[in-house]
């Protein structure tokens, strides 16, 4: 299989701190995506142009309820609807690492691929007046003049609590794979066959089992302040009633 | 620009200068990549040890600070005549502006120091505010501590000597269970990030106890929600419910705590409840002398604690040779703890008994069963050898939620000692302190405690903030009455070691207890968001007294943006960008370090300022220089230091102590640490070690610090701290005790006056206890029902990113949060527009619904809303019309009790009880979807841009 | 989705037009008289709303300047291939007004073969069309044959009302049969249209907040989308009109797309004045543009359960 370039993302230690937002956008404003605009930034209801955003879902009611965070970005379909609707070929998958991609030269800026993407992942430039989206920071990831360990999406190195993995999912063996099978990694909308090549890793639960038999041991520090763990033996005993 | 993307576009051929970050407290490492001079990209520096290469939301936000509309480019002067807050200024320049406060201070400080007060807000330089406060010679200096959370430094400095906060941290590489208390974000925010991730990948238990459950709750395995101001209760029934089944770490407790040590139960002594001590040759010290007592088990009587081979009792009573009764102290804190039981929290807390039982077992357990035990040596202060380090891995973490509340110091004790019954304090897996922690209980520095300290032309003998260890170490006059402005070191607020910068206003417009002549403001929003009650307060800030003269005559703001508080000041003190220039974390002030040592880090500008903008360090080594402080001038008036970086290079506490701002590359080699003769490279040497110097302390000096005669002799031969004594820790409180006797009339040193003795008798108690927060307990809870909190967003910081065009699209306007049975009960619906109304006023807002809150609480982001025109936000801004402040809801006083007024604060420590508010909602009917209350709208000042760009398109290096 | 204007504009101009040209080929074998320049009349005016149409779709384009681009990836995009149809058709009515103009130029089998050619391309661009749309699957509603008949039929019943409009005003003898074909295509899609309606009711929709964020649970909501400000989400997805107005807003469509123009085609019969004719075409016409703004406002993108709640 080819390669598959993707963000996997750990919901299990998402805190919602919008890193991964800002650090994207600053990476690509003035990077061969960029710039990316926004509209009345100070004045009233600002509004502008982003990659990636961090939701929030409450799951349940109180007081059984679960916050989630939950960053989007283009999931990189490996089927990816938008592509074979774009008119011009401006949209377009890599052949080489199936980054899905849009070449701003050739864009009319019609909207039709944001239309045919369920995700919501396309913004339009409302400057340069095409689409854009999420690149995998392309023009990070296979850059020679960063060291290796630098040649990754901002959003990834940026991310505090390392909720963003990123790597091939079709190579078994990379991170990203290991951590979709061994943590339940799953795609978004799979109704829609687009096969998404960003995955999610779903919450886990650690949980502490105390057997009763286990709150008082032998040792228990009270015995040697005289004071018996279980409590005083003061009520009536067979020995206090009875004799063999 | 863009020509096709998948073409490499080559990062290269940038330049990239390393400094820290100032987005926020925390103070990561930076690496800027500039472009043509412009800043291309700021990513967290890979090789710095406090954030490892990562970044958060707002430092990947910087750029947008450096092209901020909001901008202050000139010192300006308040138009003669105009009103305060009217923001009418002109231009002026910087010489005139140094001649203005040249002339007004000399003579301030010539006739009267304490009539000026220098106040700061969330700023990292207190080492050298506080310094410059101390050389004038008044004591009226704070910063933010006293509103932010005096009560988690002093509830666990003078517990175990060492604290949350920027103090000290949950070890999370080791521990099992973690259980975070009322934190939202907090100040090591990427560290706490990162921990909190690793720990929970690596199998660890995550618990949160908080009303609501977003960030870091989000994540807990299991969330507790609890109402707000009742975690005192929570934590006692925990600590009930582990000494009940003997969940302790007994000789954690003997050897390192006061807990076996014997108290005076004589009810008729003036010794009563102190303990009682030996007669042993004791140093000259600042603190707790060995000479107390044990109760031996096999001998069956009294013998001087920790003598070797005792084995003493660590419940008990018993009566001395002289007749005088003694309990332990842990045994009076088992007899305190009797009535708060699981079931009885439950009532006050809305936790269920079951889950208080459940939480303690996994606590006690945990810390019993998983020990850990690392093949580290070390000796302890009594000369005995350990062969290893062992520790208990339960870790805590907890911030304002428990701080902001008046009863927050006794609740900061009830977990404090909770961490310790645990025997979890400086071990692996619990609660690690940082450098220059753990200091002395309390810590040595003390405050004046006489007016005549405050003289004309002098500097001030003591430091402006300090450690009172009893009333003795009060800052008051000979009736008992407060020296300082917000009255802290009072009998009012006797341990407001932050002091009380929230009553500094109300206090100096009454003349309560004096007027003062000038007020400088450093980096706070004192007329909006870090004020309480702001709509008064700005009121205030305008009042004039009979003569038309303002009640506070002059004031100076120094900021860097048009915040509100701009619009009310004299004059305006435009500052620098933290990437424009030098500032240091100093050792001496609130440095980064890591529990493996000390470290403190500096910033070293990358880009130029405007020209008409000046650092703050500069203006005040400037003023010191004009005004000839003794530390900044020669003996023959000459200045000392040419600028900042040359001062933190040059300049000593003492001259030829070899202690100075800077603890790294001391000495003319620089091969020396933390002491040592000032190296003109040292500036150099930062900029070439990523800004930051980090001390690795060996192994064996890296834990139980408290006791570790190891790590307390390194500490004293670098000045780090006077005394290699043990710190023991202070499951009972001999120090809030000594203020209870004084208030009982027991001693014979200074008394509270007469109207504040049951204050002090009711909340100096020796063993922490439960009570109302003073406001809910004033408040008609029948009309005002629901808590009202706030919480810090990880993508804003306080007041100060609105202007930011990226942080300010995520959160433009706020809401208040509330469980949908609110809105059902007030019938309205989710994203209504709601009147939320407290005792002290009423606030129009939107509400949102969410199942993650405490039904009880209503809550929202700290600080969205804004006042008109502030900032260089468009008038009609989102910020203004759909955001609002709770801080309109909050008073700065109690309800007035007959004579008396009170800060509403936490009566031991002063600190600002935010989160005590009660509030009621309703349906706004007006149909005007509008937030309220307006302000007049806000002028854009002199000197900020007056175009604001309708769209902003940046891309670095592209001039637009 | 939000309703975007230029191609509102652009479907129902380019609708009418196909629809125009249709009936005029329709009526060719009727064209007795040869006096009248009815044909090439009527087939200039289809020109006229095929170029209107076309000149509306630029305003769609960020990049019209690149337009060109549009017929590149015809393999694959309906849209690529509509761009193709268009200007085929339209330089197919040129050639046939061309023929008329010139008569003589083709025997009246060329111009059969020139006049089914073209509706066969007019039927092909209704199909490219209405694909652009059906085929994004999952829009439900728009993902349905029903969407290409839709817009064949009610584009056919527009080209025909204005046909008989236009026989009116210069050739009375094809009006019967242009007005009962008018009236039949307008009553075909009414039936056409409201099946679409009921079928878009009864929709079940497979992608929820549910599948949208992964996790199962029955009560799911959206507590924030990440920022208060707006975004391209919020604009391009949402109407911002109430329950009420799109409920309210079906009724006038029925009414005045199908039920007034029926009417007044049948009261022309009573009282054969042209104004009713003409009237009943433009009333038709604004019922189309509310018609293909519903068309856009009913349909709920997936992407719109990201984008729920602001805080
Ligand atoms: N992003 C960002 N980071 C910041 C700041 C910022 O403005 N923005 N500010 C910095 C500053 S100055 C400070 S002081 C720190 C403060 O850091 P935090 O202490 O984390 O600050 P708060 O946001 O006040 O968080 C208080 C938390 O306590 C909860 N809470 C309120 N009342 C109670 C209660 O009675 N019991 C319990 N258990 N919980 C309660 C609230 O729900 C909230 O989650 O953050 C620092 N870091
Ligand atoms: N309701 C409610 N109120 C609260 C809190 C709460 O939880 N709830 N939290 C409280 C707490 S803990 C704190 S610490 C305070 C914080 O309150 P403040 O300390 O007032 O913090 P900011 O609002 O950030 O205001 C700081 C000012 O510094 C300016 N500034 C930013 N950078 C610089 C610079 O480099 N130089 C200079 N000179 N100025 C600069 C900003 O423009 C701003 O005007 O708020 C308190 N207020
Ligand atoms: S940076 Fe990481 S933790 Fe923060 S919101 Fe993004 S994915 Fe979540
Ligand atoms: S997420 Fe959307 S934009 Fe990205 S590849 Fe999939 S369909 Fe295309
Ligand atoms: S907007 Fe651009 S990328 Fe998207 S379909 Fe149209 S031409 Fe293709
Ligand atoms: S991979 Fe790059 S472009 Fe995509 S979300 Fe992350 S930072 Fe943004
Ligand atoms: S946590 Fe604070 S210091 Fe660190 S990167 Fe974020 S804003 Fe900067
Ligand atoms: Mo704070």
């Amino acid at each position: 299989m080819s390669k598959q370039l993707a963000l996997v993302i750990d919901l299990n230690v998402c805190v919602g701190c919008h890193a991964c937002v800002t650090s994207c956008k600053e990476w690509n404003t003035s990077g061969s995506a960029g710039a990316l605009p926004d509209e009345r930034p100070y004045g009233k209801d600002p509004s502008g142009t982003f990659f990636n955003r961090v939701q929030t879902f409450e799951v349940g009611e109180f007081p059984n309820v679960e916050t989630v965070h939950f960053p989007k970005s283009c999931l990189h379909c490996e089927d990816p609807p938008c592509v074979p609707v774009c008119p011009t070929g401006a949209s377009y998958k890599r052949e080489e690492d199936g980054i899905v991609l849009v070449d701003y030269d050739k864009c009319i800026g019609c909207e039709y691929c944001s239309w045919a993407c369920p995700y919501g992942a396309r913004e339009i430039d409302t400057r340069q007046k095409v689409m854009k989206k999420c690149t995998l920071c392309v023009d990070r990831i296979y850059d020679p003049e960063l060291p290796e360990s630098e040649r990754k999406p901002a959003c990834v190195l940026a991310c505090p609590t390392s909720a963003r993995l990123f790597g091939d999912v079709n190579d078994p063996d990379s991170e990203v794979s290991v951590a979709i099978r061994e943590e339940g990694g799953y795609q978004l909308m799979p109704e829609w066959g687009t096969n998404p090549a960003n995955h999610y890793l779903p919450r886990r639960k650690q949980r502490i089992t105390i057997h009763e038999d286990e709150l008082i041991r032998a040792d228990s520090p009270l015995k040697k302040e005289g004071v018996h763990p279980h409590g005083p033996v003061e009520d009536v005993t067979l020995d206090d009633v009875t004799s063999w | 620009m863009n020509k096709s993307l998948g073409v490499n576009v080559k990062t290269g051929g940038n330049e990239v200068k390393n400094t820290t970050c100032y987005m926020c407290a925390c103070r990561c490492g930076i690496r800027v990549t500039l472009r043509q001079g412009e800043v291309r990209y700021i990513e967290g520096n890979p090789d710095h040890p406090l954030n490892k290469g990562v970044i958060c939301a707002k430092g990947a936000s910087g750029i947008m600070k450096q092209h901020s509309p909001a901008r202050l480019t000139k010192p300006l002067l308040r138009k003669k005549g105009s009103d305060r807050g009217a923001a009418e200024f002109e231009e002026i320049t910087w010489d005139s502006a140094f001649s203005i406060l040249e002339r007004r201070l000399a003579k301030i400080r010539e006739t009267d120091p304490k009539k000026f007060a220098l106040f700061t807000g969330r700023d990292q330089m207190q080492a050298l505010t506080g310094l410059f406060a101390k050389q004038f010679g008044t004591p009226n200096y704070a910063a933010h501590g006293g509103f932010c959370s005096v009560n988690m430094a002093a509830g666990m400095i003078y517990s175990i000597g060492g604290s949350f906060w920027e103090f000290g941290g949950p070890d999370l590489e080791r521990a099992r269970l973690f259980v975070m208390i009322g934190t939202a974000e907090d100040h090591h925010s990427n560290p706490l990030k990162m921990a909190i991730s690793k720990f929970k990948r690596s199998g660890g238990r995550f618990v949160s106890i908080n009303p609501v459950r977003t960030g870091y709750s989000a994540i807990a395995d299991e969330w507790v929600p609890i109402k707000p101001g009742t975690d005192g209760a929570l934590l006692l029934a925990l600590n009930h419910e582990l000494i009940l089944h003997g969940l302790y770490d007994r000789d954690f407790l003997i050897q390192y705590t006061n807990a076996a040590e014997l108290v005076n139960q004589d009810e008729d002594s003036n010794e009563f409840g102190m303990f009682v001590r030996a007669e042993v040759p004791a140093d000259e010290g600042c603190f707790d002398p060995p000479n107390k007592l044990w109760w031996d088990r096999n001998l069956d009587r009294a013998i001087l604690a920790r003598s070797e081979k005792a084995d003493p009792k660590l419940l008990g009573h018993y009566t001395l040779a002289d007749g005088t009764p003694v309990k332990t102290a842990f045994q009076l804190l088992v007899e305190r703890l009797r009535q708060y039981t699981p079931e009885w929290a439950e009532t006050v807390t809305g936790v269920p008994a079951d889950t208080i039982r459940r939480l303690a077992h996994e606590m006690g357990v945990t810390a019993r069963d998983q020990k850990i035990e690392l093949p580290i040596s070390w000796t302890d202060v009594w000369g005995r050898e350990h062969d290893s380090v062992t520790g208990n891995p339960v870790a805590f973490h907890a911030m304002r939620g428990l701080a902001a509340h008046s009863n927050g110091f006794q609740t900061i004790r009830a977990l404090s000692i909770l961490m310790t019954v645990l025997g979890t304090i400086d071990r692996p897996g619990g609660f690690r302190h940082k450098a220059p922690f753990p200091r002395p209980i309390p810590p040595c520095a003390k405050t004046p405690n006489d007016p005549s300290a405050v003289r004309p032309g002098t500097p001030l003998g003591d430091m402006p903030l300090g450690w009172p260890a009893e009333p003795d170490d009060l800052f008051v006059d000979e009736h008992g009455e407060p020296v300082r402005i917000d009255k802290a070191f009072s009998w009012e607020y006797p341990l407001a070691v932050h002091g009380m910068m929230h009553n500094v206003i109300t206090n100096a417009t009454r003349g309560d207890p004096y007027r003062i002549d000038t007020l400088m403001i450093f980096m706070a929003n004192m007329a909006w968001n870090s004020t309480m009650n702001t709509v008064e307060v700005r009121k205030m800030l305008n009042e004039k007294d009979e003569n038309g003269e303002f009640k506070i005559p002059f004031l100076v703001v120094c900021d860097t943006f048009q915040s509100e508080t701009v619009a009310f000041a004299d004059l305006v003190l435009p500052d620098t960008t933290y990437l424009e220039r030098h500032d240091v974390m100093s050792m001496l002030d609130r440095p980064i370090s890591e529990y493996e040592g000390p470290v403190d880090s500096v910033r070293i500008p990358v880009i130029d300022p405007p020209s008409g903008c000046k650092p703050f360090q500069e203006v005040l080594i400037e003023l010191a220089s004009r005004l000839g402080f003794p530390k900044f001038v020669h003996k023959d008036g000459r200045r000392k230091f040419k600028d900042y970086p040359d001062f933190v290079v040059n300049y000593e506490t003492d001259p030829g102590s070899g202690i100075g701002f800077l603890a790294g590359w001391r000495g003319e080699n620089g091969d020396q640490f933390m002491k040592g003769s000032p190296n003109p490279n040292q500036w150099e040497k930062y900029r070439q070690n990523n800004c930051v110097y980090q001390y690795h302390l060996p192994k064996s000096y890296q834990y139980m610090r408290n006791w570790n005669m190891g790590y307390l002799e390194w500490a004293q031969d670098h000045r780090l701290v006077r005394y290699a004594e043990a710190i023991n820790l202070h499951i009972y409180s001999e120090v809030l005790q000594q203020f209870r006797l004084a208030a009982q009339g027991k001693t014979s040193d200074r008394q509270p006056p007469d109207r504040l003795r049951k204050r002090i008798e009711t909340y100096f108690d020796p063993l922490p206890f439960y009570y109302e927060p003073l406001e809910s307990r004033m408040t008609d809870k029948g009309k005002y029902p629901l808590k009202a909190i706030t919480q810090r967003p990880m993508a804003m910081y306080h007041s100060w990113d609105s202007q930011n065009a990226w942080l300010r699209q995520i959160h433009s306007h706020n809401y208040l949060y509330m469980s949908p049975l609110v809105g059902k009960e007030q019938e309205f619906s989710d994203g209504d527009w709601i009147w939320v109304e407290s005792m002290w006023g009423k606030v129009k807002c939107m509400c949102r619904f969410s199942e993650a809150v405490e039904p009880g609480t209503v809550w929202t982001w700290n600080a969205i809303g804004k006042a008109n025109g502030a900032w260089n936000l468009a008038p009609g801004s989102d910020e203004a019309k759909k955001g609002f402040l709770l801080n309109h809801l909050i008073s700065e006083e109690l309800p007035a009790a007959e004579h008396e007024s009170y800060s509403n604060s936490d009566p031991i420590t002063g600190q600002a009880a935010w989160y005590d508010v009660q509030v009621r909602v309703y349906p706004a009917e007006d149909g005007k979807n509008m937030s309220m209350p307006q302000f007049d709208k806000m002028k854009p000042v002199p000197g900020v841009s007056k175009k604001r760009k309708p769209w902003l398109a940046y891309f670095a290096g592209e001039k637009q | 989705m939000n309703p975007a204007f230029s191609v509102i504009f652009l479907t129902t101009l380019i609708g009418t037009g196909q629809g125009l040209f249709i009936a005029v080929v329709f009526g060719q074998p009727y064209s007795g008289s040869g006096t009248s320049n009815y044909g090439l009349v009527a087939t200039i005016l289809a020109f006229a709303f095929l170029a209107a149409g076309l000149f509306a779709s630029f305003f769609h384009l960020g990049r019209p300047e690149r337009a060109w681009r549009a017929v590149t990836e015809w393999r694959t995009s309906w849209l690529s291939r509509e761009v193709i149809a268009l200007p085929i058709a339209m330089i197919l009515v040129l050639i046939y007004a061309l023929l008329q103009w010139i008569p003589g130029l083709v025997d009246g089998k060329g111009m059969n073969i020139i006049g089914l050619a073209g509706v066969f391309v007019m039927l092909a661009l209704f199909f490219c069309t209405g694909m652009i749309y059906a085929c994004v699957k999952f829009l439900q509603e728009w993902a349905t044959p029903w969407t290409i008949i839709n817009y064949t039929v009610l584009g056919t019943a527009s080209g025909f009302v204005l046909a008989t409009a236009l026989s009116a005003a210069l050739d009375v003898a094809r009006l019967g049969e242009f007005k009962g074909l008018a009236i039949a295509f307008t009553l075909i899609g009414l039936i056409t249209r409201l099946f679409s309606f009921q079928r878009n009711n009864r929709i079940k929709y497979r992608s929820s907040i549910q599948t949208a964020v992964g996790i199962k649970h029955r009560k799911i909501t959206q507590r924030s989308m990440g920022h208060t400000g707006g975004s391209f989400n919020t604009r391009a997805f949402f109407h911002h009109c109430s329950h009420k107005l799109i409920s309210n807003l079906r009724l006038v469509v029925i009414v005045i797309v199908f039920v007034i123009p029926v009417a007044m085609l049948i009261l022309y019969g009573y009282l054969p004045r042209e104004e009713i004719l003409w009237a009943a075409f433009i009333v038709q016409y604004i019922g189309l543009l509310a018609e293909r703004w519903l068309f856009f406002a009913q349909a709920n993108h997936p992407q719109n359960l990201y984008y729920q709640t602001v805080g």
